[in-house]
């Protein structure tokens, strides 16, 4: 219902304006990472998702599936981007425990803005500020695991460059980002721990290659708190990611989640498809 | 353990770089694309893709296609490291009172990207073409 709505509000706005996104050299947009944001897969960017330069908007929609060993996560979203200044995304997690049995959902709702340049022509890395407030729909395992709580923020600061030609001739994109999280696995297993419900700050980074103006490769980063004690670990992935329009990407990755609520070596595949639509 | 995979994950992809790195030799930019010719090849093709781009052909109206063309050519010549010397007016001069939006500058890199497809310029040496030619955007938009 709330996502009806936000898509509803997203095209009126739309209507009222004749320019569609087109402004960014195609592959310079990025992708949406798990949580709705523009960016890479797991960690969010200081790009905005879609093509909109200073005087146009863009919507974009994504899918996102993730097997692990003992888990599913399934991820579907949008997001808004009005004049390359602000973004406004929103995501539904559905995470299958498919040795459990049963799943945990979870809706993110996101917004970040843009402070300072443009990823590929300013002299310093593009730099944004964004948060993002998830609120668990299924609190049971969380609670029983001892979260202190079936809502959180997270808050970030991302800096991204492209180099143009930088390795090698070809262009080199990297990201890091600093975010502020009391989240346990994305917040699927609650926010904070009751003795505990501070923020921890968290970094995360990514590293690319843009092998074609329709290829991109890389590695990403992402560090991740411990509140519950079941040995949360830090995630990694390697992605390929092949955009043939600005309208459609698709992109492949191998993840390596470590631990998850107390099962060890969550590691998988992970695709996600999507694009800008307007 | 994660942490040790990630580095390994980042070597990995140095030692691509440096491997690709090593292939190129010492020859200019110029040189390597195939000098005054190719550059020649990318500017007629730059103008015959800004002749079928309606919204782009409308800051053309009125200008010196000829003299367009030469400019380019010296320009191109220059930052690739050729043996021409730009004689034009600055960037600036030349934009000024065109008021350039982001988006038209884009699109017109996306033209100057198949200009330079068709002429058979590698994607690598496209790339360091561009990167010679980024900084000039601040002094073409919205000016």
């Amino acid at each position: 219902m709330k996502l009806a709505g936000f898509f509803g509000g997203a095209l009126l706005l739309c209507a009222t304006s004749v320019v569609a996104g087109e402004g960014k050299l195609i592959a310079t947009a990025g992708l949406n990472q798990l949580e709705g944001a523009g960016g890479g897969g797991i960690v969010p960017w200081a790009t905005l998702s879609g093509y909109d330069s200073r005087d146009e908007m863009s919507v974009s929609a994504f899918a996102t599936r993730v097997n692990l060993d003992d888990y599913r996560l399934h991820v579907v979203g949008g997001s808004l981007s009005l004049y390359d200044r602000v973004e406004l995304s929103v995501v539904r997690h559905t995470f299958d425990l498919t040795t459990l049995g049963g799943d945990i959902a979870q809706n993110v709702y996101g917004a970040k803005v843009r402070l300072y340049g443009d990823v590929i022509y300013s002299d310093w890395p593009q730099l944004s500020a964004g948060v993002q407030h998830k609120v668990l729909q299924d609190t049971g395992i969380a609670r029983a695991l001892g979260a202190d709580s079936d809502r959180g923020t997270d808050y970030y600061l991302a800096a991204t460059k492209v180099h143009l030609g930088a390795a090698a001739g070809y262009n080199l994109v990297w990201n890091l980002t600093a975010r502020g999280t009391n989240a346990n696995q994305l917040g699927l297993l609650g926010f904070g721990q009751q003795q505990d419900d501070g923020l921890d700050i968290m970094l995360e980074g990514s590293l690319g290659v843009l092998f074609s103006r329709h290829l991109a490769a890389g590695v990403e980063y992402r560090q991740k708190p411990d509140n519950l004690g079941l040995g949360e670990d830090n995630w990694w992935d390697v992605f390929v990611t092949y955009i043939p329009s600005k309208h459609f990407n698709v992109t492949l990755a191998w993840a390596e989640l470590g631990s998850i609520a107390g099962a060890a070596d969550q590691n998988g595949l992970y695709l996600s498809v999507g694009g800008q639509l307007w | 353990m994660v942490t040790k995979q990630f580095a390994r994950a980042i070597a990995v992809i140095c030692a691509i770089v440096t491997l690709v790195a090593c292939a190129s030799t010492t020859e200019s930019l110029y040189q390597q694309i195939g000098g005054e010719q190719t550059i020649e090849e990318i500017t007629e093709n730059f103008v015959y893709e800004i002749e079928y781009d309606p919204v782009i052909l409308e800051y053309f109206a009125g200008s010196d296609i000829e003299r367009f063309k030469q400019k380019l050519s010296e320009q191109l010549c220059m930052v690739t490291n050729g043996p021409c010397e730009y004689t034009g007016d600055s960037m600036s001069q030349v934009h000024g009172g065109m008021n350039i939006t982001e988006s038209h500058f884009n699109r017109t890199v996306d033209l100057l990207i198949n200009a330079m497809n068709k002429a058979g310029v590698s994607h690598r040496h496209q790339n360091r073409i561009l990167a010679e030619l980024a900084p000039m955007r601040k002094d073409m938009l919205y000016k």
